[in-house]
């Protein structure tokens, strides 16, 4: 089964018979077909043109440039879809998706489509886009002329897929083509996980785009990412019989491989047009009204040649879109496509590339300025010819391209001192200053957005970057411009933006900021995510995303009285322990401060032999974990364990670390190992945004972490702690803000449950302390904490003692009776069990 | 190509609560089925396309459902709303107390 992208929700509407509006055909579904449809409804063409899109692929229209977010898993299919089945169905406009068109009888006007059907036109368009190259290799090809399994180009939907598909079940891939796609590709292969080579015939990277020196940089920039890089390297064999096993090089080398990426460029589709007897040379000749040399047959996107130019980007294929709406509609009958100056702005292999015009001087007299700094990733050039820019390239930093690429269009005139136009010689590192923009240059490069008409669209009350992206285009083709659009934006709303609505909700199905949310929960009663969702939900609808965060609020708010769903519960809460990656579970019993005793060590040895657990490791908490437990054992081994759990699974307070303190070490200045097992009993299981690491350490030495950790406390000797807040280390490494210094060790366990209430009350769901103490503020945070600025402690003391006074083993509660029907049941697939290995 | 289909007897109606997954096997397939707050039964396969979890452990609402290992999730058509692979989807009904899964 394979998904259809935007596919519909409805059954065909039944078109009608009698109707006098003249037909226009588009054959080609693409950026650029797609988008000629867009810009006929939009001069109201849908009033005089009934409008048939033929569509090879049998998705909707999607966003092909967002292809590689995609494959490397930064962006989900549906992010990509520009217009689905629904959205042509709903504008009257017919599209046949995954019919492919055979041939025009351009005598008779009538096109003969693969189902065997005939659509007459009264006016055709050609948007048939391009297709991957596939360089002649032996063996490239099985016998029936199909590409070879583990082969794929990369243009499609369905071949990203693909290769989406081989990155889970194969390793090791080779990606043919050093271009912008090729890049791409290998870059999210490599982030999917795979091990990928890339291998481009030429002698450096990006070869069209860059000068050899430019290249270099990129391939440096590559080749940090871990992907090795052969240029100058010609496939000429692939291996494999039913798989593809690896390629051979014209040197004689081979790669081995088990999925190959041809990236090797694209060429335009023009087999229909030539069936038809249509003038082809690279691809169909149009004139500057969009024209073929056949009456009332158009061609636009990269299966147009115009001027002798065949272009492979965006922007010019939607410029032809434009052009030719205003035409056929009669919106401008004087509009004319007279060629573009293609200026490219991308992302590379997470290096960040704009390149325009030539990248190198071609005469004598042409000028020429480069500033190269291979190990800061930094390669910067212009050529200029009679003042006016005629190229750029930017590899690196590409802060000066909203100047440049004005220069480069309008051919405005140049700083006098050159160097000015690659760097600014005021301030390095200041960004491209919006406000001395001028209005008219050009922003999205892809959808041709200016300065201008962003500050427009802010002026008629698009008031966040979603709603202006959406009114104007900007930033909805290829994206890097978002960053450039984002500041104009707020510099155009000068501080009168809202975000986004939903940015601010607690959860994504509940649309309510969270002092909103928990404000209308007390006020409703509800004491139950489905309660909640019934309630306050848009139509009522429960959403399985977001029932963690509100399960976890629910406690928060009502204690020991909120009501508990098995369903409104992730599997770790459900089971108390921690799903591992082949389905089974990890088991820590709580280990306060880290200390233990040879009665718990020995009940721990019985049942990591009774259960065969296959590893028992020394966790980063102290304590220790017993991993691979079978979720249908859980219960026993708690009961033979006999110990608390140590919530290692939750979103809740974990673990306290503490050093020997005074009792053993010669350094310790205070009883932190007591402080630490203190502080645990208090907080345990108590239940907030994220996960909540603490430390005790007795001394400034630190030897328990504590500079680290959501809470740390530090003894400085006669008496005296430092509580420390919002550290980490993990994913983000950050030192904790001092709070404050206490004297007492009630003022540590005081000073800790308010702030951890604080956190619980305020924190996003999900949001560590290491972001919320710096969004709060820590000025804010001292004054709320430490002087009862808004009077706010007592109610913090008090949401956190009725937290407190709810915890209950989860353990002892549900190893006696499951809290619902097969609770612990095994969910592994009952055929084939995982292997897990045994060391 | 004609497929056939099998409807298997894969336990009791009861063993499935409110909200909740709980796994089977119906044939030689793994099948996990859950039980939407509305009462109504969903079937789907047991392991995740993406990498192998226990979809069964997994949360849901009456549009999706969510594996509990890397929070990908699909309709309940089968069709991916996080780019992973399709799931598979099956016919699954309730009689006389028992559940009954097509595979």
């Amino acid at each position: 089964m394979t998904a259809i992208l935007g596919g519909s929700t409805r059954e065909f509407a039944v078109l009608q018979a009698a109707d006098s509006r003249a037909q226009i055909v588009v054959v080609g579904n693409g950026m650029a077909g797609a988008r000629f449809v867009e810009e006929v409804l939009e001069r109201d063409g849908g009033e005089h043109f009934r409008i048939t899109v033929f569509g090879d692929e049998p998705h909707g229209n999607y966003n092909r440039i967002m292809l590689s977010p995609v494959l490397a898993g930064e962006a989900d299919e549906a992010d990509i879809v520009l217009n689905s089945h629904d959205w042509y169905a709903e504008r009257d406009v017919e599209l046949r998706a995954g019919v492919r068109v055979e041939r025009i009888d351009t005598a008779a006007k009538v096109v003969h489509a693969a189902d065997g059907t005939a659509t007459a036109y009264d006016h055709l368009v050609l948007a048939t886009g391009s297709h991957s190259f596939i360089p002649p290799m032996t063996g490239v090809r099985t016998a029936d002329g199909a590409l070879l399994d583990g082969v794929v180009g990369f243009r499609t939907i369905d071949e990203t897929r693909q290769m989406l598909a081989a990155s889970r079940t194969h390793r090791k891939a080779v990606v043919m083509g050093g271009g912008l796609l090729g890049l791409e590709a290998a870059r999210a292969l490599q982030a999917q996980g795979m091990e990928v080579e890339l291998v481009h015939a030429m002698g450096w990277l990006m070869n069209a785009q860059l000068d050899v020196e430019a290249g270099g940089v990129v391939r440096r920039s590559v080749e940090e990412l871990g992907i090795a890089v052969h240029t100058d390297a010609m496939a000429t064999e692939v291996l494999g019989t039913d798989r593809v096993t690896g390629v051979v090089l014209k040197d004689g080398r081979t790669l081995d491989c088990d999925l190959l990426v041809v990236a090797a460029g694209v060429r335009p589709h023009t087999d229909v047009a030539v069936r038809s007897g249509v003038e082809v040379e690279r691809a169909i000749l149009v004139d500057d009204r969009l024209a073929t040399d056949v009456p009332d047959v158009y061609a636009i996107g990269e299966c147009a040649q115009h001027r002798g130019t065949v272009y492979g980007l965006v922007a010019p294929a939607w410029e032809h879109a434009t052009v030719l709406a205003d035409l056929l509609t009669g919106a401008d009958p004087e509009a004319a496509y007279t060629g573009s100056r293609t200026a490219t702005k991308l992302k590379v292999a997470g290096v960040d590339v704009a390149v325009m015009g030539v990248s190198t001087p071609e005469r004598d007299s042409d000028e020429f300025l480069v500033i190269s700094e291979p190990k800061r990733g930094v390669y910067l050039s212009v050529v200029v010819r009679d003042d006016q820019l005629i190229g750029a390239t930017l590899v690196g930093d590409t802060r000066k391209v909203a100047f440049l690429t004005q220069a480069f269009d309008r051919r405005t005139p140049l700083p006098a001192e050159r160097i000015k136009l690659l760097v600014d010689l005021s301030d390095g590192d200041a960004e491209v200053g919006v406000a001395e923009l001028p209005g008219d240059s050009q922003v999205c490069n892809c959808n041709g957005v200016t300065k201008d008409r962003i500050c427009g669209a802010v002026a008629d009350g698009c008031t966040s970057l979603p709603k202006v992206m959406d009114a104007t285009r900007a930033g909805k083709g290829c994206g890097s411009c978002k960053g450039l659009v984002q500041r104009i934006v707020e510099w155009a709303a000068d501080g009168a933006l809202t975000e986004e609505e939903s940015a601010s909700w607690y959860v994504p199905g509940v649309p309510m900021p969270k002092p909103e949310l928990i404000a209308a929960i007390k006020r409703h009663d509800l004491r139950s995510v489905s309660a909640v969702f019934a309630t306050l939900a848009r139509g009522g609808e429960e959403d399985a995303k977001s029932k963690m965060g509100l399960a976890s609020l629910l406690k928060m708010i009502w204690g020991s009285d909120y009501v508990t769903e098995p369903d409104a519960t992730f599997v770790n809460d459900r089971v108390h322990a921690n799903i591992q990656r082949d389905g089974t579970f990890s088991v820590v019993p709580q280990m306060k401060g880290g200390v233990t005793t040879p009665d718990q060590l020995r009940k721990i040895a019985d049942v990591a032999e009774k259960y065969d657990v296959p590893m028992v490791k020394i966790t980063g908490g102290q304590r220790i974990d017993l991993l691979g437990i079978r979720k249908e054992d859980l219960p026993k081994v708690w009961a033979d364990l006999d110990m608390p759990s140590g919530y290692a699974y939750g979103k809740s307070m974990r673990t306290v670390k503490t050093c020997v303190g005074s009792d053993f070490c010669r350094f310790g200045l205070d009883d932190s190992t007591q402080l630490g097992i203190d502080l645990e009993t208090r907080f345990q299981g108590v239940e907030s945004p994220a996960k909540i690491k603490m430390a005790v350490v007795g001394c400034p030495r630190n030897c328990a972490e504590a500079y680290v950790k959501d809470v740390g406390v530090v003894a400085t000797g006669k008496g005296r702690w430092e509580v420390y807040v919002g550290g980490a280390a993990g994913a983000s490494v950050r030192k904790g803000d001092l709070l404050a210094t206490v004297s007492t060790t009630a003022e540590v366990l005081e000073l800790t449950g308010r702030f951890l209430q604080l956190y619980r009350e305020n924190g996003n769901w999900l949001e560590r302390t290491y972001d919320f103490v710096p969004r709060f503020g820590l000025d804010r945070l001292k004054a709320v904490l430490l002087e009862d600025s808004e009077g706010l402690c007592a109610a913090l003391d008090e949401g956190i003692q009725r937290s407190v006074d709810a915890y209950t083993d989860p353990w002892a509660r549900d190893r006696a009776e499951p809290a619902s029907p097969g609770q612990f049941r095994t969910s592994l697939p009952l055929t084939v069990l995982p292997q897990v290995p045994v060391r | 190509m004609t497929t056939t289909v099998t409807a298997h007897v894969v336990g009791r109606a009861d063993e499935v609560p409110v909200g909740e997954g709980r796994a089977f096997t119906a044939g030689d397939t793994s099948v996990a089925v859950f039980r939407l707050r509305d009462g109504s039964l969903r079937a789907v396969a047991a392991v995740c396309p993406h990498a192998g979890g226990p979809i069964a452990d997994g949360q849901s609402d009456a549009r999706v459902v969510v594996c509990p290992l890397h929070l990908n999730a699909w309709r309940w058509d089968g069709t991916p709303t996080t780019g992973a692979g399709p799931l598979p989807v099956y016919a699954v009904r309730e009689a006389d107390g028992h559940l009954v899964v097509e595979v």
